[in-house]
C-alpha cells in the first residue's frame, strides 16, 4: 500500500503521513530538516527557537542509557533572526514545517512568531524540563499557558500547537488551559526529568546536572498522558514519547493521538518515518481499518 | 552508553603544543573513529583516536587545556568509539574491480596518499599503520607551522615515504602542504586521506578536484558536536543534512566539494560562522 493511504488533515494542515519529526531532533538546520522529509516524515518540527542566540548547556548534553536517552541540550539556537533562512530551506522539503518556539512570557512568544513568519504552524514549547526561566517553568502554570496560547493565536493565522510537560501533577489541567487559550492541538509529552551520575567519580554526567528522559522508558507515561488528554479535550492530541516502531504508533493512536511525533528513535534509524508508515499501512489494511478507526479506540473499548 | 572511566597511563610530548595521552583501555575502533572525552565537571569534546588507547591533544580551549594539565594516574570519562572511519581498501581490489568494469575509483587502494596538517595527523596515524600492515604503498605528506610542530613524523616514516611542508620553511617544502603535493603525480595514487585545518583541506580538495580525483578522497571533518550520537543535529552540514558525528566524521571528497567545506561552519548556537 502506498503511504498516501495515511494522509490526514491535522489542524488544517495536510500531512501525507501521520508521522512527524519531533522538536529538537535534527532540527538545527534547514538542510537537516529537509533530509528528514526525504526520509518520509509527514511534517517536521524545528529545534526550539528563541529571541536571542543561545549556546545551550555545556557537554555532555545527551546520553544513551539502557532504557532510553537523557538529554539537556539547553535550547541552543541562533535566534529567530538567524533561523529564518533555515526555515525557508526546510520548507523546500514539501511537507509542513512547524516552528517550535520558546519564551519566558507571552510577549516573547509573540515577538518570535512575528519574526519567524513562514512556518506552517507554531508549536509552543512550554515544556522543556531543563532550561532556566523557560519551558516547564512556564508550562506548569495553567494561567500562563493560557495567556501564552491566546497571545500566539492573536498573532498568527496558522495553527498553534502547545507541547505539554509531563512533569506536573495533572497534565489535563494544563491541556485544558491551552485549549481555553485557543490552541489548535496539544502535543504530549516532552521529556521526563531525570538524572545520571558517574559512579567512578560521583559527578552528575550531564553538563546541566539533570535533564529529560526520552525513548522507550517514557512511552507508557506518554500513552497515559495522551489517553487522559484525549478524554478531556475537544482538540486533537499529537502523541510523542518513546515511539520507535509502527506498533508504538498504533498504541499511541489507540490512546487518542491523531498523529505521532518521533524523536530519539532516529538514533537507531533515520529511516524510521518510512518504516512506521509502511508498518501502519500494512496493519490497517490487514485489519480492514482506516486511521479514524484506531484513533481513541482504547476509550471506545472501555467506555462504549 | 555511560562514560567509561579511563586512567592516564602515559603522557607523550609530541611537539611543543601537542601531547598524546595513553590510557588503560583500548576500545575496538576503526581508524578515523572518535571518542567523546569527558573532563568531568567542565565539558565533553570529540577527540580522534591516534591509537586504540590514545588521544592526541593540542591545547586550543578550556577542555583541551584541562586535558593538557592531566598527569599519569588521573582519570577521564570516554564514550565511544563513534562515527564512521576511513575505509582502507585492500591490495588487489583494483584488479578485481577493474575486471568488473568499475572505473569510478571505488575499490582501488594499492597506492595511497595521506595528507596530514597539524594535529590532523592524529586520526591518520592508525590509518597509515593499518594500510602499511596490509602491504599498501603509503606516502604521507605532513604539514605544520614549523619543524618543531611536525606530528608523528617518525611514525609515518615507518609506514612509507613522507614529504614535509612547513609554513616557515624550517623543514621540507617552504609553504603550505599543497605545495608539497605538486611534487607528486597525483593520478598515480588510488586513495587520498586528509585531515587538518579546514581551509587546508579545502585547498587540497580543490587540487584533487582539478585533477578529477575528488571521488577518491576521504576527509575527516571537524564540526561542533553536542550529543555526539546523531540525534540533536548540531553538526549537520549543508546541503546534504548529513550528521558529521554519525554519518562522518569521514566524508568523501565528491560529497564535500559540493558542501559548506571551507565556506562556513556553525557555532554552538547553530549560527553560521564564515571562514
Amino acid at each position: 500500500m502506498s503511504s498516501t493511504d495515511l494522509s490526514i488533515q491535522l489542524t488544517g494542515l495536510e500531512l501525507e503521513t501521520p508521522t512527524i519529526l519531533a522538536a529538537g531532533v535534527l532540527g538545527t538546520t534547514g538542510a537537516s530538516l529537509k533530509r528528514m522529509t526525504g526520509e518520509g516524515a509527514g511534517a517536521v518540527v524545528t529545534k526550539s527557537i528563541g529571541s536571542e542566540p543561545k549556546e545551550g548547556h555545556p557537554n555532555p548534553t545527551m546520553l544513551k542509557l539502557d532504557c532510553g536517552f537523557l538529554n539537556a541540550m539547553g535550547l541552543p539556537n541562533p535566534s529567530y533572526r538567524d533561523f529564518r533562512k533555515e526555515l525557508s530551506i526546510a520548507s523546500e522539503g514539501g511537507v509542513p514545517v512547524i516552528a517550535s518556539v520558546f519564551g519566558a512570557h507571552p510577549d516573547e512568544f509573540v515577538e518570535i512568531i512575528i519574526g519567524l513568519k513562514g512556518a506552517s504552524a507554531y508549536e509552543l514549547n512550554v515544556s522543556c524540563p531543563h532550561a532556566s526561566g523557560y519551558g516547564t517553568v512556564v508550562g506548569t502554570d495553567p494561567v500562563l499557558v493560557e495567556e501564552i496560547t491566546r497571545a500566539a493565536k492573536r498573532t498568527t493565522d496558522v495553527p498553534v500547537w502547545v507541547k505539554l510537560t509531563p512533569n506536573v501533577t495533572d497534565i489535563v489541567e494544563i491541556g485544558e488551559a491551552a485549549s481555553r487559550g485557543g490552541a489548535d492541538a496539544v502535543v504530549a509529552i516532552n521529556t521526563v526529568r531525570g538524572m545520571a551520575i558517574d559512579i567512578h567519580s560521583g559527578y552528575p554526567i550531564l553538563g546541566n546536572l539533570y535533564g529529560g528522559l526520552s525513548g522507550p522508558a517514557v512511552r507508557p507515561v506518554a500513552v497515559k498522558c495522551v489517553y487522559d488528554l484525549y478524554k478531556a479535550l475537544d482538540i486533537p492530541v499529537i502523541g510523542v514519547g518513546g515511539i520507535g516502531s509502527w506498533q508504538d504508533a498504533v498504541e499511541m493512536m489507540m490512546a487518542g493521538a491523531s498523529a505521532v511525533q518521533v524523536g530519539s528513535a532516529v538514533h537507531d534509524n533515520v529511516n524510521i518515518f518510512s518504516e512506521i508508515t509502511s508498518g501502519l499501512s500494512a496493519y490497517l489494511k490487514a485489519n480492514d481499518h482506516c486511521l479514524d478507526d484506531i484513533i481513541g479506540l482504547a476509550h471506545r473499548k472501555v467506555e462504549p | 552508553m555511560r562514560p567509561v572511566n579511563v586512567i592516564i597511563t602515559e603522557i607523550i610530548r609530541e611537539t611543543p603544543t601537542i601531547i598524546t595521552l595513553r590510557t588503560d583501555i583500548e576500545p575496538d575502533a576503526a581508524p578515523g573513529q572518535f571518542v567523546m572525552v569527558w573532563v568531568r565537571g567542565l565539558d565533553e569534546i570529540p577527540m580522534a583516536l591516534s591509537h586504540p588507547g590514545s588521544i592526541t591533544v593540542q591545547s586550543v580551549g578550556k577542555a583541551t587545556e584541562a586535558l593538557s594539565r592531566l598527569e599519569v594516574g588521573d582519570s577521564i570519562g570516554i564514550r565511544g568509539p563513534f562515527g564512521n572511519g576511513f575505509e582502507v581498501k585492500e591490495k588487489g581490489d583494483r584488479e578485481e574491480k577493474e575486471g568488473d568494469g568499475e572505473e569510478d575509483g571505488a575499490g582501488k587502494g594499492n597506492k595511497i596518499m595521506i595528507i596530514a596538517g597539524g594535529v590532523g595527523g592524529a586520526p591518520l596515524l592508525p590509518l597509515a599503520l593499518q594500510a602499511h600492515s596490509r602491504d599498501l604503498d603509503v606516502t604521507t605528506l605532513i604539514g605544520a607551522r614549523t619543524a618543531d610542530e611536525l606530528l608523528f613524523e617518525e611514525h609515518f616514516l615507518k609506514c612509507g615515504a613522507i614529504s614535509i611542508a612547513t609554513d616557515d620553511g624550517s623543514k621540507g617544502h617552504h609553504g603550505f602542504i599543497t605545495g608539497a603535493m605538486e611534487l607528486f603525480n597525483l593520478a598515480g595514487f588510488d586513495q587520498f586521506y586528509i585531515c587538518g585545518p579546514e581551509l587546508m583541506m579545502k585547498s587540497v580538495l580543490d587540487i584533487l578536484r582539478a585533477a578529477g580525483l575528488e571521488a577518491m578522497a576521504q576527509l575527516s571533518l571537524h564540526r561542533y558536536f553536542k550529543c555526539g550520537i546523531g540525534v540533536c543535529g548540531a553538526c549537520t552540514i549543508d546541503p546534504s543534512g548529513l550528521r558529521v558525528c554519525r554519518d562522518g566524521p569521514v566524508l568523501s571528497g565528491d560529497l564535500l566539494i559540493k558542501s559548506e567545506l571551507g565556506k562556513y561552519h556553525r557555532d554552538a548556537t547553530g549560527k553560521k560562522i564564515m571562514f
